[in-house]
């Protein structure tokens, strides 16, 4: 499934391994019950998008420690048409499908370091960094 | 796609989600079960998310739809048992649910929809 924590992002099924392997990593770096709930859910809006705006990708998961605390860290890429305006998809509502428009603004509230690169034509890549409490 | 068993218990539909839904089985489920309340003549529904870990915007989106679809469909919405953790992400992610009816537990959300019907035929 797995391979030095890469996982492709192209089907449904593939969304819901995804976020199966972040709650198992989530565990693994110590994090309570909510922070594993809000990783887990973040990873669930960024792996629809990638599949949904982009036509599929991949994300990497792994444990990262700073030297004080553990956390998680989930790299989603694609190669799909990019975001030209950042700022905007990130606000609240906003969507370009039939979405909510929560899923980029929502999953940055849910972690706590979002690092977004994109540009049209380019792909987009999202950084997340969830770290355990306590 | 997995399907979601619907149960009949009277005139109420008990849907007890015990897996991890993709997203065509969230459409699935909300197709089958218009479906079955409309065959059934179903007055209430109960969703039990006792066993469910998240719910991202796909999923609670899905709660708000069925919630919605069944109001035209003459039969009333209750969600039951939401777990703390994921009552928390939720308003984070920014989901309140504002027209989803819930309960704490599926005693609570079957006594609700009692409530409902005994209002309704004493209007
Ligand atoms: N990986 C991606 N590739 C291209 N566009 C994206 C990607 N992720 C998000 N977007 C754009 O940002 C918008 C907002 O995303 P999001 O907040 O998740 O809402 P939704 O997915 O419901 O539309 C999307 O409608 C889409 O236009
Ligand atoms: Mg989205």
């Amino acid at each position: 499934m797995t391979d030095g924590g890469r996982m492709p992002i192209a089907s449904n099924a593939d969304v819901v391994a995804v976020r199966q392997q972040v709650r198992a990593v989530a565990i693994e770096a110590g994090m309570s019950l909510i922070d594993q709930t809000k990783v887990v859910t973040a990873a669930s809006e960024l792996a629809r998008n990638v599949l949904v705006h982009a036509g599929g990708g991949r994300v990497t998961v792994e444990v990262v420690d700073d030297g004080r605390r553990r956390g998680l860290r989930l790299a989603f890429s694609d190669e799909g048409p990019g975001i030209a305006d950042v700022e905007q998809a990130l606000v609240d509502g906003y969507t370009t499908g039939p979405g909510l428009g929560l899923g980029l603004g929502g999953s940055r509230r849910l972690v706590d370091q979002f690092d977004l690169t994109s540009a049209p034509g380019e792909g987009t890549t999202i950084v997340v960094t969830k770290w355990a409490r306590g | 796609m997995e399907r979601v068993p619907i149960l009949k218990l009277g005139d109420i539909l008990i849907i007890s989600i015990q897996i991890d839904l993709d997203d065509q089985s969230v459409l699935g489920l909300q197709e089958d079960l218009a479906e079955r309340v409309v065959a059934t003549g179903a007055r209430g529904v109960v969703i039990d998310i006792t066993a469910v870990e998240i719910i991202d915007s796909f999923i609670g989106r899905m709660l708000a739809t069925i919630a919605a679809m069944c109001r035209l469909l003459d039969a009333d919405t209750v969600v039951v048992g939401m777990r703390p953790a994921v009552a928390i992400t939720l308003v984070e992610l920014g989901l309140s649910l504002g027209g989803v009816r819930t309960a704490l537990d599926l005693e609570k959300g079957v006594a609700a929809l009692g409530h409902l019907h005994g209002r309704d035929t004493t209007r």
